[in-house]
């Protein structure tokens, strides 16, 4: 037995070659893997705090309703009632917080509608759907329909 | 829209995944197969393929080693690689590949190959002089011990090794298989009988490679090429292979048998976009031919120049075959809509990162890594005293 192990230095060598690897492999991940990853899945837990800190950019619908609540009124009765303001004005976190010197964006109805109501077949049969060229026939869709409440 | 037939959604229109990724499970195969060549010298004991021994080992660890450069030139960012062993994902299969590869290189490879050719790096650190003796003395760990108890241990824990590579090859290419198996979405892929199927063809195409670069080594060396050793590993090829195409021509059954909500659609590409990769390339030249060739030699007799020449072509179109099915594979996989109502073309690019040129370096890389380690570790004459 004692002459196996005499003979076996070699591999006492290879292991302690491989045991280094793995503690100088196990001595970067500490140093280099962020302490918070893991905390609560498979990503850095501190990132959580960060993206809170970061500004907000949207209001959210509440809020523009307490200024414009005739708007919302029309929206609420017509078919664009379950639209999110910002989903057309764009973030508008700005605007609520100094409306006088940030103004709202404003959409110009030519490009905004035919984003969701151009014709394509991948959208459901029931969706009003248009090709923009024949329905149009040059004119903006708001000189027609108006955004808060399309129907005519 | 160009390329596009019929219906596709707007996601399946580009393929996502390019030649490089055919590149990757051809290159894992062939490791996997001409592993369990060599465990068959070694763990078996088959005395005929003895020669091909440690050819066989160094093709395993040169492909290895260029076995993962496709995935990273596909993704990119290569230097976020090291994330998936300093941040382990346990619930995806892709991320724990590193693993099963860490594990095959380190454990199971180097230390074969270490275990194996330990006299030779103690001897030709003695015998080399400046900067080569350097990396000799270096490869030896410090021991010059070389006595023949050590040498018997060497042999016994190489066994272990060997013994424990082979379930760990079979897990290096099942672990691919089984990546393009579970891809339920995708009716092409997603089989049970993925990873075993890759499995067989990994081991067709490993042993056919170690067939042709035993041939082109030992010519290049000046070393004999062992009629009795072709003869031996042109024999297993053809077992494996029968074994492959009864697997993959079962799945094929199955599936006309089946013929589920996705057959027609995946007939009809079959027939039209993948029936010169895979009718003529995979099937016909790739596989019958191959068979016809190999099992030939084993009801009849032929001149040795003869079965030279036929073992060669075997050998070479053993090589097209696989990786025609690993294009079928991959790519096939991706040119049908889920809707199984249109289909879409992959356009092959040249000179971009992900193009022709840089899977044919990436081909023609593990054969400079190949020459670079055999030079380093010559096979030497332990091969003719088989």
């Amino acid at each position: 037995m004692q002459k196996i192990l005499r003979e076996s230095g070699h591999l006492v060598r290879l292991a302690l070659v491989l045991a280094a690897g793995f503690l100088i492999f196990m001595a970067v991940r500490a140093a280099i893997v962020p302490k918070s990853f893991g905390q609560y899945g498979h990503y850095r837990g501190a990132v959580l705090e960060e993206i809170r800190a970061k500004p907000i950019s949207f209001a959210g619908r509440a809020t523009c309703e307490v200024c414009h609540d005739e708007v919302a009124k029309t929206k609420s009765e017509g078919k664009h009632a379950g639209l999110g303001c910002e989903a057309c004005h764009g973030p508008s976190a700005a605007h609520t917080e100094d409306p006088t010197t940030n103004h709202a964006f404003k959409p110009n109805p030519a490009t905004l509608c035919v984003r969701c109501h151009e014709a394509d077949r991948a959208r459901p049969k029931t969706f009003p759907q248009v090709t923009s060229k024949d329905h149009a026939n040059g004119m903006s869709c708001g000189d027609c329909h108006k955004p808060h409440s399309p129907k005519i | 829209m160009p390329g596009v037939d019929g219906f596709m959604y707007p996601n399946e229109v580009e393929l996502q995944w390019s030649i490089l990724i055919v590149l990757y499970p051809y290159l894992t195969g062939l490791v996997a197969g001409a592993f369990i060549l060599a465990s068959l010298a070694r763990v078996f004991n088959v005395k005929e393929v003895q020669p091909t021994y440690r050819i066989a080992l160094l093709t395993a660890l040169a492909f290895l080693l260029v076995a993962p450069l496709p995935l990273q030139l596909h993704l990119g960012h290569p230097e976020r690689s090291i994330e998936m062993y300093l941040t382990p994902h346990k619930t995806s299969a892709m991320a724990m590949f590193g693993f099963v590869y860490l594990w095959y290189l380190l454990i199971v490879l180097l230390m074969e190959i270490w275990l194996d050719y330990r006299k030779d790096i103690v001897i030709l650190s003695r015998t080399k002089t400046g900067f080569m003796r350097l990396v000799y003395r270096i490869l030896t760990l410090g021991s010059q011990n070389i006595s023949e108890e050590s040498r018997r241990v060497d042999d016994r824990v190489g066994l272990i090794v060997t013994i424990i590579g082979i379930p760990s090859a079979f897990l290096l290419h099942g672990y691919v298989g089984f990546i393009f198996g579970s891809v339920k979405a995708n009716p092409w892929w997603s089989t049970p009988l993925m990873p075993v199927v890759f499995l067989f063809s990994a081991m067709v195409s490993g042993i056919a490679t170690v067939l042709l670069v035993y041939q082109v080594v030992n010519k290049l060396r000046g070393q004999p090429v062992h009629m009795f050793c072709l003869d031996a590993i042109a024999k297993y090829l053809f077992y494996v292979f029968v074994i492959d195409f009864s697997l993959e021509m079962l799945d094929l059954v199955h599936r006309i048998y089946e013929s589920d909500e996705s057959f027609r659609s995946l007939d009809f590409m079959v027939h039209t976009k993948l029936y010169f990769s895979q009718i003529i390339l995979q099937i016909m030249l790739g596989t019958l031919v191959p068979l016809v060739l190999l099992g030939a030699n084993q009801v009849m007799k032929f001149g040795e120049s003869t079965r030279r020449k036929m073992y060669t072509v075997a050998g070479i179109l053993t090589m097209i075959g696989i990786f025609a099915m690993r294009w079928n594979v991959v790519i096939g996989g991706q040119l049908f809509s889920k809707s199984f109502l249109g289909y879409t073309t992959y356009k092959v690019e040249f000179a971009t990162r992900e193009g022709l040129l840089p899977a044919i370096a990436l081909l023609l890389l593990p054969l400079g890594i190949l020459w670079v380690l055999l030079k380093l570790l010559p096979p030497g004459e332990e091969e003719q005293t088989a």
